[in-house]
């Protein structure tokens, strides 16, 4: 379990070193995205207003404080489930060029050979731990598509965000999935052990 | 006792502050049941998990900060004492006021929409929310209001089903333990796993809800109830899912399950899941305006 850290814009390089389980920080922008600007982008076809090119994405769920127009700073800012967001992994990955998804509770199979073949991995951000992500933040530098606060999509600069755990590698490597998968196993064992078989 | 308009007054700021304070300080029994499975912690990942929850917990109560983003859900379960005389609709409306001073005047996000057009008013309130349950205590002159912001991640991850009475016991067991691994990382583990037994589908689903309420490790009054819950916690505990379901020793801070009598034909089951965070806080308001805070 190696440790790295990262400035964004990401290198297809930067990330086909991480495995599974290594631990990544990371400074500069991140956007902050979620269900509907995704939807936004891949249903409704409007292109995202800002370079995704190398970019790491985070499934993120913001409270915010309006400074001025245009203008907020963080009061919480964490992470969300990304696995609502998983069918829009290609479309990152191919038509954006995007590097690095972050997240929690991690993401699909199939979203895992994806990474292996365009060459991105995905983060698992500690979910719940909010406090600690916000204080990782140095400034909201933007805000797109603001009719759709909470969920816009947010240019946030962060220094140090993590300490995030590789949870999908470019080699093809699944942290969450495998445990998952040794759990029903076990599981399994445990019923038949209990005498429950049907 | 009968009270006076400034009771709802009361109420309503009450339930402002319930809400915020609520995802700011952790409950005492969760941070316990958190720093006892980081200590006995074996595996390195989740160690660096459990240092991240530690650190959030603090800086929640050291900083003001919110230690989750979640604003969840507001869902408050609320207690009238039978000797309090009081108007049940001024007491709704000052409960919902309260809810939206909180979001305004946090500020907080507002977590709720429309069902279908996703439509949000930024007040964290919509129609039937947020969700009060009422419940009547004998000999009782106070108003016992316990508040749960309920995150998404943990409230998308349960479960109801219908089993038969021949599915018996066992049943229900092989239900809880398949669910829980199938919700797998997503409700943010080690979470707090409530288990409704009985009743018609919706008790039985708010019996689940409310047992997530309990105090962590709290046992059902029930001996034999108690004892199917050590035995699941225990089950829960050796899949090895561990903190954010990267593996680890501690899945389950504790299963809690609470029942209903129930029909001839019906054997209910619902799992409604808490995650590690389990926010909760309670105040018990006297008729004569005494605040008393807890969780
Ligand atoms: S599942 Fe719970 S702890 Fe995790 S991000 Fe959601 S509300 Fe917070």
């Amino acid at each position: 379990m190696a440790e790295f850290r990262f400035k964004t814009p990401l290198t297809e390089a930067d990330v086909r070193q991480l495995k599974i389980g290594d631990s990544v920080l990371l400074d500069g922008v991140i956007f902050g995205v979620r269900d509907g600007n995704l939807i936004r982008v891949f249903d409704k076809n409007v292109a995202p207003p800002c370079d995704w090119k190398g970019a790491a994405l985070l499934h993120t769920a913001p409270n915010v404080r309006k400074i001025g127009p245009g203008k907020y700073e963080p009061i919480c800012v964490g992470t969300t489930t990304s696995m609502r967001m998983d069918r829009f992994t290609e479309g990152l990955l191919r038509d954006y060029g995007v590097r690095a998804i972050l997240g929690k509770g991690g993401l699909s199979q199939n979203s895992a050979a994806l990474m292996k073949q365009y060459g991105a991995v995905y983060l698992s951000v500690t979910g719940g731990a909010a406090a600690m992500e916000t204080l990782q933040i140095e400034e909201i530098e933007k805000v797109y598509w603001e009719d759709l606060m909470p969920e816009c999509i947010w240019q946030i600069r962060f220094k140090g965000l993590g300490p995030m755990t590789v949870g999908i590698d470019a080699h093809g490597g699944n942290l969450q999935a495998d445990v998952q998968q040794q759990a029903k196993d076990k599981a399994a064992e445990i019923l038949k052990k209990m005498g429950i078989t049907s | 006792m009968e009270v006076s308009d400034s009771f709802y007054a009361l109420v309503e700021t009450v339930c402002r502050d319930l809400y915020i304070k609520s995802l700011k300080e952790i409950p005492p029994d969760v941070v316990e049941s958190i720093k006892r499975a980081a200590a006995k912690e074996t595996k390195e990942v989740a160690k660096r998990i459990f240092s991240h929850y530690l650190r959030s917990i603090e800086l929640g109560k050291k900083e003001n900060m919110m230690v989750c983003q979640d604003t969840g859900i507001p869902i408050y379960w609320v207690k009238i004492g039978g000797k309090l005389r009081l108007d049940g609709s001024k007491l709704e409306q000052a409960i919902i006021r309260g809810t939206e001073r909180a979001t305004r005047e946090h500020p907080l996000r507002s977590s709720i929409v429309s069902p279908l057009k996703r439509e949000n008013r930024q007040t964290s309130t919509g129609d039937h929310i947020p969700i009060i349950h009422y419940e009547f205590i004998a000999d009782s002159d106070v108003l016992d209001i316990l508040f749960m912001p309920k995150g998404s991640g943990s409230e998308n991850m349960s479960f109801m089903k219908m089993l038969v009475p021949a599915d018996g016991i066992n049943g229900i067991k092989k239900f809880v333990l398949e669910n829980v691994v199938g919700a797998g990382a997503k409700p943010c583990p080690p979470m707090v796993v409530g288990v409704g037994i009985g009743g018609s589908s919706d008790l039985c689903m708010t019996l689940a809800k409310k047992a997530t309420s309990r105090p962590v490790g709290s046992q059902n009054p029930d001996p034999q109830i108690a004892a199917l819950e050590a035995e699941l916690c225990d089950a829960i505990n050796q899949t090895g899912l561990g903190p954010q379901g990267l593996g680890g020793d501690t899945t389950a801070l504790g299963v809690h399950i609470e029942s209903a009598w129930t029909h001839i034909t019906c054997n209910p089951v619902a799992v409604n899941i808490q995650c590690w965070r389990a926010e909760r806080r309670r105040a018990i308001i006297t008729p004569d305006g005494k605040v008393e805070e807890g969780f």
